[in-house]
């Protein structure tokens, strides 16, 4: 008998196999090698800065699509839990001086149980309702930083010591073969090294019992638990993992930032979140870090370039037609609309279609 | 206790403001079923184009108020028709992010216009008082609250006798039957948006024609009628004005005395009682005050 062709998915397992296909097992290969090589050939520290943010955004919006694209619940609160990791990092990781898994998983803790106090609202309420809830989330938390000085520093922020050591290695000082490496170099490898381990978790999560039943809920929850799903603990359990995974970039953020305040935890960092998620595909793990690049790092470029961007006001009171600040917000906002209406799958489906496309090249019409 | 009645008056004043704000949004969501985030925009919209109208254009006040609450129910009424419209039946969560989409273009753009500083709109009433039974009460605040209580009338009597309103209450009833009556449902839904910005915009004039003066920060005032629709219950006209009252009375209160009773809570506590008031009432009664229980059907 003629062997079957490569490409040809034969059964459940395979079509649920991770990189199961030689094209999906080159392209772990690629990620692998510009993952390890891309700090040593950019070595530009305003480049590194930009991809260090966008991997910890990419965290937080794994956290938030688990949550909203494949759970179907709406947050606007995911900058609350967002901040508390950061706040959990200045005080376990810079002032108790615990070292960098230490202070990740307390904030990945502190986060969950923080995700766990909205659990008796998301078996009460949905949809609409839960939706400005989290709204309140932010403000009620605003209000908690701004106040709790002891633990945030108040209105005028507080720095954050905590290293980056895992082991002997530390990441803020690298130094490999009697080679060193700059911090900047050193945080690209840590954070998109989490970001590749989180995607892997998120991956596996939802290819398994308890995903399938995160779907199911988003789908149709009375019909999900009409055939056995425990829909409130599910709820509650993905508010709980997204908040954890939220407070974890939280922490990655204050410990690269070294400094934190109550102004970065704003409604617009949640629609920012929203916007990646949305951009790049609601239910996709690979669309969160797609959305990531193509969101994240925009914020960061028009500040770099804006002088070369016409209409764009650069300074109080300058010359132009829009702030910086402006320019960003009406830019996340067009985003959302745009997506939303022209293409509700986002870049994952832009990327499913091209893919598409050439496999069934020559037929592809 | 003349604090008191002198705090309940700022309260009920602060109210009325949410209550139309809050009637904007429950007209959308009764026709529509859709939580319009964008009125906040259309709040500062309509407070920026009573500014243009009153003070570059020097027009009368009042006509000024009428001219900005036209613009700004043309500008609801477009948003539906160029972008609510493709959104018929696609899941709650992408509506709402629409609408979230939609207020942060909106604020630029406002601050685009207009600018960051701080602008003086022409106050008919000035700082003028009254006092009655040794209270005093500011002739602005009367004139909002006695604004509002013509326009919620107003808008029971639309709603109670007009065949438009009647129209809209049957499609938020029952669209399809309402369709199949030869109800049209795209001029529900347009009306429904332009009268959910008329009102916006008339908040917003309302709430920049005072001491504070306008600047862009007013669109959150839009964000603290959320806590007074909810509250009320997202489908109850009547629950808006009531969860505007109660959410108005609660946050004035909490300015005159928290300060003495619970200092240890910090500064601008008033600013989150909305929220936590809406937090404890959704634990006891999930659809707010007034709303109807939803049914859950398979």
């Amino acid at each position: 008998m003629a062997k079957a062709h490569r490409n040809l998915i034969r059964g459940y397992a395979e079509q649920l196999r991770l990189f199961g296909t030689p094209p999906a097992r080159f392209g772990l290969l690629a990620m692998i090698l510009v993952f390890l090589l891309l700090p040593t050939v950019v070595q530009d520290d305003f480049w590194l800065s930009v991809l260090i943010y966008v991997g910890i955004t990419a965290v937080g919006a794994i956290g938030l699509n688990l949550l909203t694209g494949y759970c179907g619940q709406i947050s606007l609160g995911h900058a609350f839990f967002i901040g508390a990791g950061a706040y959990v990092t200045a005080r376990v990781g810079g002032d108790l001086g615990l070292p960098l898994p230490v202070w990740l998983l307390a904030a990945a803790a502190v986060g969950a149980a923080l995700g766990g106090l909205i659990g008796p609202f998301t078996l009460r309420l949905r949809g609409h309702y839960l939706a400005i809830v989290t709204l309140g989330l932010i403000f009620i938390g605003e209000h908690l930083w701004r106040n709790l000085t002891g633990l945030t520093g108040g209105n005028s922020g507080t720095s954050v010591t905590a290293g980056a050591a895992i082991g002997p290695v530390d990441f803020g000082a690298l130094s490999i073969a009697g080679e060193s490496y700059s911090r900047n170099q050193g945080y690209f490898w840590l954070v998109w090294g989490l970001v590749g381990v989180i995607a892997l978790l998120a991956k596996n999560l939802v290819r398994t019992r308890p995903g399938r039943a995160l779907q199911a809920i988003r789908d149709r929850d009375q019909a999900a638990e009409v055939i056995g799903v425990r829909a409130g603990r599910y709820k509650i359990g993905a508010f709980m993992l997204s908040s954890a995974i939220a407070a974890m970039a939280g922490a990655l953020f204050g410990s690269y930032q070294q400094f934190v305040s109550p102004d970065e935890w704003n409604l617009l960092l949640s629609i920012q979140y929203i916007a990646i998620v949305i951009v790049g595909g609601l239910g996709t793990i690979f669309g969160s870090v797609l959305g990531a690049i193509f969101v994240g790092a925009l914020p960061a470029l028009i500040d770099r370039y804006s002088d070369a961007i016409p209409g764009v006001r650069t300074s109080v009171g300058g010359e132009g037609f829009i702030s910086v600040f402006a320019l960003n917000q009406a830019i996340f906002g067009l985003l959302i609309v745009l997506f939303l209406v022209l293409e509700p799958l986002g870049l994952a489906g832009i990327w499913l279609r091209v893919k598409n496309y050439f496999k069934a090249w020559p037929f592809s019409y | 206790m003349t604090t008191f009645l002198q705090n309940c008056f700022a309260g009920l004043a602060l109210g009325s403001t949410y209550a139309l704000v809050a009637l904007g949004f429950v007209v959308i969501y009764k026709s529509t079923g859709v939580i319009n985030f964008a009125q906040g925009g259309l709040l500062a919209l309509g407070a920026y184009l009573g500014y243009t109208f009153a003070e570059d254009l020097a027009m009368a006040f009042a006509l000024a108020v009428l001219l900005c609450c036209a613009s700004a129910a043309l500008v609801g009424a477009g948003f539906e028709r160029l972008v609510l419209r493709r959104m018929v039946g696609r899941p709650p969560f992408a509506v709402i992010m629409i609408t979230i989409g939609l207020l942060f273009v909106l604020e630029p753009l406002i601050t685009a216009i207009w600018g960051f500083r701080n602008k003086q709109v022409p106050n008919p009433w000035n700082i003028r008082t009254v006092e009655a039974g040794g209270l005093v009460f500011g002739v602005r605040d009367l004139w909002t609250i006695g604004l509002t209580v013509a326009v919620v009338l107003a808008f029971f009597l639309f709603f109670r006798y007009s065949s438009l309103g009647l129209a809209m209450r049957a499609t938020a009833f029952d669209p399809e039957a309402a369709l199949a009556q030869g109800i049209s449902a795209r001029r529900v839904y347009a009306v429904s948006w332009a009268i959910a910005a008329a009102l916006a915009a008339l908040a917003g004039i309302t709430m920049a024609a005072g001491p504070g003066g306008l600047s862009p920060s007013i669109g959150f005032i839009a964000l603290a009628a959320f806590p007074a629709m909810i509250l009320g219950g997202l489908d109850s006209p009547a629950g808006a004005v009531l969860g505007g009252l109660v959410i108005g009375l609660a946050e004035a209160l909490t300015r005159g005395y928290q300060q003495h009773l619970a200092g240890w809570a910090g500064d601008n506590v008033s600013v989150i009682v909305p929220y936590l008031l809406m937090i404890v009432i959704l634990l006891i009664r999930p659809y707010g005050l007034l709303g109807t229980r939803e049914v859950r059907r398979l």
